[in-house]
C-alpha cells in the first residue's frame, strides 16, 4: 500500500551534524582520566633476524616507566583465517618495524624515552625480499612452522616452502582453447605495494577492569571479527568472547586497512598486563604505513586466446603475490583473485593459479578493492592489446566478450544480474569514445579509455549480520547493528532500509556505531557487503517490528492484521479511512481498552541474515563445485586523459564510471563512493609510489614523500552514471559497491596513455617520469635503481614464473 | 614550564606549558578540545588546522608557547550557536565521509571565505591543499565551498541593494 519514498532518494546523513560540528568523536577523542598508561612500541631494524637477547633493565628503571613487555611475556599468535602473526616478535623478527617490545609509562615522552633504551641484541638472517628467492628450491624460510598454524580449510599452506597459499581454478581445458585461438598474447605485468593512508590512523585504548573483563575502545572496522580473534588468541589468559567488549566509535578512514586485526591486540594485552589501568596505543604516521597491512604487490603473468571474431577462447592468468611477513588476511585476497581473475568477461576455457608467498616485507592484507585493482591491471591491459591486434575495437571487444546473468563463472557457480554491456556503453558515450580529440596546448596528446571492472565480496560463507529495532515513546527508533560507518553512509543507508518499511523519517531513526555489548552482530564491514548483507538484517528486522505494530493494534482494537498497513507513522486501516493510529501513541504504552487495560508493550525487532547460498568447499584443484561468491557488481570506466610529450606529465580531463548498483538506495552516497574511488585509484596509477631499499627498509611512510591526492591532483570532471539491475536477494534490490570504484583506474590510464602517445606501460605506477623516460627510449627497467615498491627487483619479462620443487 | 594564556574560542585560558609542546598537543591533552585532530604530526595532512588569529594554521607544527596572547579558534568555536551556514552546505551535499578531515577543512574554507569572499575554483583548491583527505575526491567539498560563497554573496549584495 505504501509507495517507496525513502529507498532511491538522497537522505540527509544520519551522521553530518556529529561529523561537521566536531561533535564526532574518534577513538584518541575518549577521556579516560589521570590513570591513562601510554605504550611506545621498539621495533626491528632487520628484515630478518633472531632475537638473540632483550636487554630491558635500562628502560625498566627509566623515570615513569611502569613496565617494559616482551615476546617472552606474551607468547601468542593471531590471525583472521590464519595465525601466522606474533602479537611480539618472539625468537625472531620477519620484517623491518616489527614490534619486539612495548614500554608502558606514565606519559607518552616517558615511554618514547625509555623504548630507546631496551637493548636488542639480532643475529641476521638472510632476508627473503625477492619473490623468486622465496619460491626456489630450499629457499630460506620465514615460516618454519607453517604446517602448524590454525587456519580455514579453504586455505592451502605448503609447509616446508613459502608459499602461504596458492588458489587453482580449472574450468574446461586451456590447451585446447588454445590450439583454437587465431591470435594468443603472453605478457607479464607488476604492481607495486600501496598504503591506504586513512588520515586518522590506528588507535586502541585498553581497560582490563579489576574484574576481569577487557574493553578496547579501537578504531575498527571489525568490532566483532575483532572480539573473535581475540577470543582465540587470549585464551591463555582465560578470556571468552563474553569477556571481551569492543567498542568503535567514529573512524577516520579505513580502506580495508581497519579489518581484521591488526595493532589493536598489542593494545588488548597490554591492558591485561596493566590490570586495572587504561593504555592507549596510537600509531604514528610511519608505523601506519609500516605495521598494519598494506596493498600486496603482485606480478602477473596473463597468457590469453582469441579467436579472430573477436571470442576470448582461453586464458592462463598466473600471479605471484608478495604477501609480506604474514598472510592471516592477505590469502584470502589472493584466494578471492584465484577465483575471479577472468575479469567480468565469459571465458570457456580458464587456468589460474594466485599464489600467496611470504617474503620479509611488512605483512598485507585488505585494502578497497582486495586484489581486483591488483589483478585488473593487467587483465583489462591484456584486453585493448588484444583487440588491437586482431583489429577490433577495444570497446566492441569487451561488449563482444562481456559476462551476462547466467554464465558459467569459473568456478562453475552462474553469474547474477548486472548490465555490463549498458555500463560500457553509457561511459563510451560520455567520453565521445571513437573520436579523437586534441589539446590546445603544443607538445600535448590527448588520449582516450574505457575498461571494465567486477567485484565480489570476499567473505567465509557464514558470514552473517544482525539487526536490533528498538521504539521510543516519541515514535522515534533505535538502530542497534555493528556495520561500522567509516565515511561511506553505512548508518544513513541503514536507517533508509528501516525508514522505508516503517514509513518513519530517516531523521527519526538514531543508528549509532558499534559496542559488542549492545550492538547486533556483523562480521565486519568490509567487501562492500554491509549494504546488502546488514541491509537484509535491518528489513528482516523492521518487517518483524511492523508485524508486532499491526498485531498489536488488531488485537487491542478487534480488528484484522490483513485490513491493517502502515503508513505516515501511523498503523491505519483499508476499512475505515479516518482510522489512524500515531505509533507514539501506543509503541511504548500500549493501547487502553475500554476496561481499562493496556494491550501491547514496547515494540521491538530483530533480523538476522546469512548467505545461506554459499560455500567454501570447492575442489582444492579445480575450484569447481562451491559457490564462493554471494554476487559480482559489474561496471565500466573511461576516461580523457592528456599527456605533455615533454615532461610525461599527466592531467586527467574527464574521469567516468557507471556501475550497476542494483538499485542505490541513497544515489548521492553511492556518487560519494563513484568519485572518492576514482581519484583513489587514479592516485594509485599516476603518483603513489611506494619504496623499500635493498634491506627491506620502507622510505617514504609520510605523506612529503609518499603522496596522496590533493584537492590540485583531481579530475577536472567526473562523471558518475549509477546503473540499476536489481539484486533479487538484495534489500530493495541493491548490491554491494565502494570498493568496485578504483578498480578499473590503472588500466584506464595505462590505455589512455597508450592511446595518447603509443606507449604501453606495463609496471605500476604509470609516473610521469616513466612515461617521460619512454617518450626518450629509455627501459624504465634498466635505470630503476635499488628502491623498489615490492619484491622483485629485475625485469619483468625475465620472472619465471616456477615454483621451485613443485 | 611556562604560564601562557591564550583566547580560546573567545575566552581566555590560562595555562602552564612545557617549552616543546606543541599547539596540537596543549589543545587536545590540557584544553579538552578534540576537533584538531592528528593525522600525521609534521605538518602534511592538515587535519590539526586551527584559526590563529583568522589565519588557518597546522597547530602540530607550533608551539604552545608561540600562541600565547593571541587568539586561537578551532571547530568548537564555530558552531556554537547553531552550525554556520558553511556547516549546514557540508552536511547537505555530503561534503565529508568519515569526518576525520571535516573540522580542518570547514576552518581552511572559513579562513579563505573570510578573507576572499569570492573565492575562484582555484582559490577554493589551493586553500584547501594542504588539508588531506582519502574519502571524498574533494569534489563534494570544493563545489559546496563555492556555492555557499555564492550564496552569501547574493544575500550581502541583496541586502546591500535593499538599504535606502
Amino acid at each position: 500500500m505504501s509507495a517507496k519514498r525513502v529507498i532511491g532518494t538522497a537522505a540527509v546523513r544520519v551522521d553530518g551534524m556529529a561529523k561537521v560540528t566536531g561533535a564526532a568523536q574518534y577513538v584518541d577523542d575518549m577521556e579516560f582520566g589521570p590513570g591513562l598508561l601510554h605504550a611506545v612500541l621498539v621495533e626491528s631494524p632487520h628484515a630478518h633476524a633472531l632475537i638473540r637477547k632483550i636487554d630491558t633493565a635500562a628502560a625498566e628503571k627509566a623515570p615513569g616507566v611502569v613496565r617494559v613487555v616482551t615476546g617472552k611475556d606474551i607468547p601468542y599468535m593471531f590471525g583472521l583465517y590464519m595465525q601466522d602473526r606474533n602479537i611480539f616478535a618472539r625468537d625472531r623478527v620477519r620484517f623491518v618495524g616489527e614490534q619486539v617490545a612495548a614500554v608502558v609509562a606514565e606519559t607518552p615522552g616517558a615511554a618514547l624515552r625509555a623504548a630507546k633504551l631496551v637493548k636488542v641484541t639480532y643475529a641476521p638472517l638472510p632476508a627473503v625480499l625477492s619473490l623468486d628467492e622465496a619460491l626456489k628450491e630450499n629457499a630460506v624460510l620465514i615460516h618454519p612452522d607453517l604446517g602448524n598454524y590454525l587456519r580455514v580449510p579453504w586455505f592451502f599452506p605448503r609447509p616446508g616452502t613459502n608459499i602461504a597459499h596458492w588458489r587453482k581454478t580449472r574450468k574446461g581445458d586451456v590447451e585446447k582453447g588454445f590450439r583454437q585461438a587465431d591470435y594468443i598474447l603472453e605478457d607479464t605485468y607488476t604492481v607495486p605495494r600501496y598504503a591506504h593512508c586513512p588520515i586518522e590512523t590506528h588507535a586502541v585504548t585498553g581497560l582490563f577492569d579489576l574484574s576481569g573483563r577487557l574493553t578496547l575502545w579501537a578504531s575498527s572496522q571489525s568490532p566483532y571479527a575483532q572480539r573473535g580473534v581475540m577470543a582465540v588468541a587470549l585464551k591463555p589468559f582465560g578470556l571468552s568472547h563474553r569477556d571481551i567488549r569492543i567498542v568503535t566509535p567514529y573512524v577516520g578512514g579505513g580502506f580495508g586497512g581497519k579489518a581484521g586485526v591488526s595493532m589493536e591486540i598489542i593494545g588488548a594485552v597490554l591492558a591485561i598486563v596493566m590490570k586495572g589501568r587504561p593504555v592507549k596505543l596510537n600509531w604514528t604516521r610511519e608505523q601506519e604505513f609500516m605495521n598494519t597491512s598494506q596493498r600486496q604487490g603482485v606480478i602477473a603473468r596473463i597468457k590469453m586466446g582469441v579467436k579472430k571474431n573477436g571470442q576470448i577462447v582461453a586464458l592462463e592468468h598466473t600471479l605471484h603475490w608478495d604477501a609480506g611477513a604474514s598472510a592471516e588476511y592477505g590469502a584470502n585476497v589472493v584466494n578471492a583473485v584465484g577465483l575471479s581473475a577472468t575479469g567480468p568477461y565469459r571465458i570457456p576455457n580458464v587456468k589460474i593459479d594466485s599464489v600467496c608467498v611470504y617474503t620479509n616485507m611488512p605483512p598485507c592484507g585488505a585494502y578497497r578493492g582486495f586484489g581486483y585493482s591488483e589483478f585488473h591491471f593487467g587483465l583489462e591491459s591484456h584486453m585493448t592489446r588484444i583487440a588491437q591486434a586482431i583489429g577490433m575495437d577495444p570497446v566492441q571487444f569487451r561488449k563482444r566478450n562481456a559476462i551476462r546473468e547466467g554464465d558459467t563463472l569459473a568456478y562453475g557457480a552462474h553469474m547474477n544480474p548486472g548490465n555490463l554491456r549498458g555500463a560500457i556503453d553509457r561511459v563510451a558515450k560520455e567520453i565521445r569514445w571513437g573520436k579523437k580529440d586534441k589539446s590546445a596546448k603544443p607538445g600535448k596528446a590527448v588520449g582516450k579509455a574505457v575498461a571494465c571492472f567486477w567485484k565480489a565480496p570476499a567473505m567465509p560463507p557464514n558470514a552473517a549480520s544482525a539487526a536490533y529495532l528498538k521504539f521510543n515513546e516519541d515514535g522515534s527508533l533505535n538502530l542497534c547493528v555493528s556495520g561500522m560507518e567509516i565515511g561511506q553512509g553505512f548508518l544513513t543507508v541503514m536507517a533508509q532500509v528501516a525508514a522505508e518499511v516503517l514509513t518513519v523519517p530517516v531523521e527519526k531513526i538514531r543508528v549509532e556505531t558499534p559496542d559488542t555489548d549492545r550492538n547486533s552482530y556483523e562480521w565486519q564491514t568490509v567487501g562492500s557487503h554491509v549494504t546488502w548483507g546488514c541491509g537484509n538484517a535491518v528489513r528482516a528486522a523492521a518487517e518483524e517490528v511492523k508485524a508486532r505494530l499491526l498485531a498489536t493494534v488488531a488485537r487491542a482494537k478487534f480488528l484484522k492484521v490483513e485490513d491493517l498497513y502502515l503508513a505516515d507513522e501511523c498503523v491505519k486501516s483499508r476499512k475505515d479511512r479516518k482510522f489512524a493510529l500515531p505509533f507514539r501513541s501506543f509503541v511504548i504504552d500500549g493501547i487502553m481498552r475500554s476496561n481499562g487495560n493496556f494491550i501491547g508493550g514496547p515494540i521491538h525487532g530483530t533480523g538476522m541474515f546469512m548467505p545461506e547460498f554459499t560455500s567454501a568447499l570447492g575442489d582444492p584443484e579445480t575450484s569447481q563445485g562451491g559457490h564462493p561468491n554471494v554476487h559480482y557488481t559489474v561496471g565500466a570506466a573511461g576516461i580523457v586523459l592528456e599527456v605533455d610529450k615533454e615532461t610525461g606529465k599527466m592531467t586527467v580531463r574527464k574521469a567516468v564510471l557507471a556501475v550497476d548498483v542494483g538499485q542505490a538506495i541513497n544515489p548521492e552516497l553511492v556518487k560519494g563512493q563513484i568519485v572518492g574511488g576514482l581519484v583513489q585509484g587514479l592516485a594509485t596509477a599516476l603518483f603513489e609510489d611506494i619504496r623499500y631499499d635493498a634491506n627491506g627498509r620502507l622510505l617514504n611512510p609520510n605523506f612529503t614523500d609518499y603522496k596522496i591526492p590533493t584537492t590540485l591532483d583531481c579530475p577536472a570532471e567526473i562523471i558518475p552514471i549509477i546503473l540499476e539491475t536489481p539484486q533479487p536477494d538484495g534489500p530493495f534490490g541493491a548490491r554491494g559497491v565502494g570498493e568496485h570504484t578504483m578498480v578499473a583506474c590503472a588500466p584506464m590510464v595505462a590505455d589512455a596513455i597508450d592511446n595518447a602517445i603509443g606507449i604501453r606501460l606495463k609496471t605500476m605506477p604509470l609516473t610521469a617520469e616513466k612515461v617521460a623516460l619512454a617518450l626518450r627510449g629509455i627501459d624504465y627497467d634498466s635505470v630503476k635503481g635499488d628502491t623498489l615498491g615490492f619484491c622483485f627487483r629485475g625485469k619483468p619479462c625475465d620472472y619465471r614464473f616456477e615454483v621451485g620443487g613443485h | 614550564m611556562k604560564d601562557i594564556a591564550i583566547r580560546l574560542n573567545g575566552q581566555v585560558r590560562r595555562l602552564a606549558v612545557n617549552p616543546n609542546e606543541t599547539l596540537l598537543e596543549v589543545l587536545r591533552g590540557k584544553l579538552g578540545i578534540k576537533t584538531p585532530k592528528e593525522g600525521c604530526g609534521r605538518g602534511d595532512c592538515g587535519a590539526c588546522t586551527v584559526l590563529l588569529n583568522g589565519k588557518a594554521v597546522r597547530s602540530c607544527l607550533i608551539l604552545a608557547v608561540e600562541a600565547d596572547g593571541q587568539s586561537v579558534t578551532t571547530l568548537e568555536g564555530v558552531g556554537r550557536a547553531g552550525p554556520t551556514a558553511l556547516q549546514k552546505a557540508f552536511i547537505r551535499s555530503n561534503a565529508f565521509q568519515c569526518g576525520f578531515c571535516t573540522p580542518g577543512v570547514v576552518l581552511a574554507a572559513s579562513a579563505l571565505l573570510a578573507e576572499k569572499p569570492a573565492p575562484t575554483e582555484l582559490d577554493v583548491r589551493e586553500a584547501l591543499a594542504g588539508n588531506l583527505c582519502r574519502c571524498t575526491g574533494y569534489e563534494a567539498m570544493v563545489k559546496t565551498v563555492m556555492a555557499a560563497a555564492r550564496k552569501s554573496n547574493r544575500k550581502r549584495s541583496s541586502s546591500r541593494r535593499s538599504r535606502p
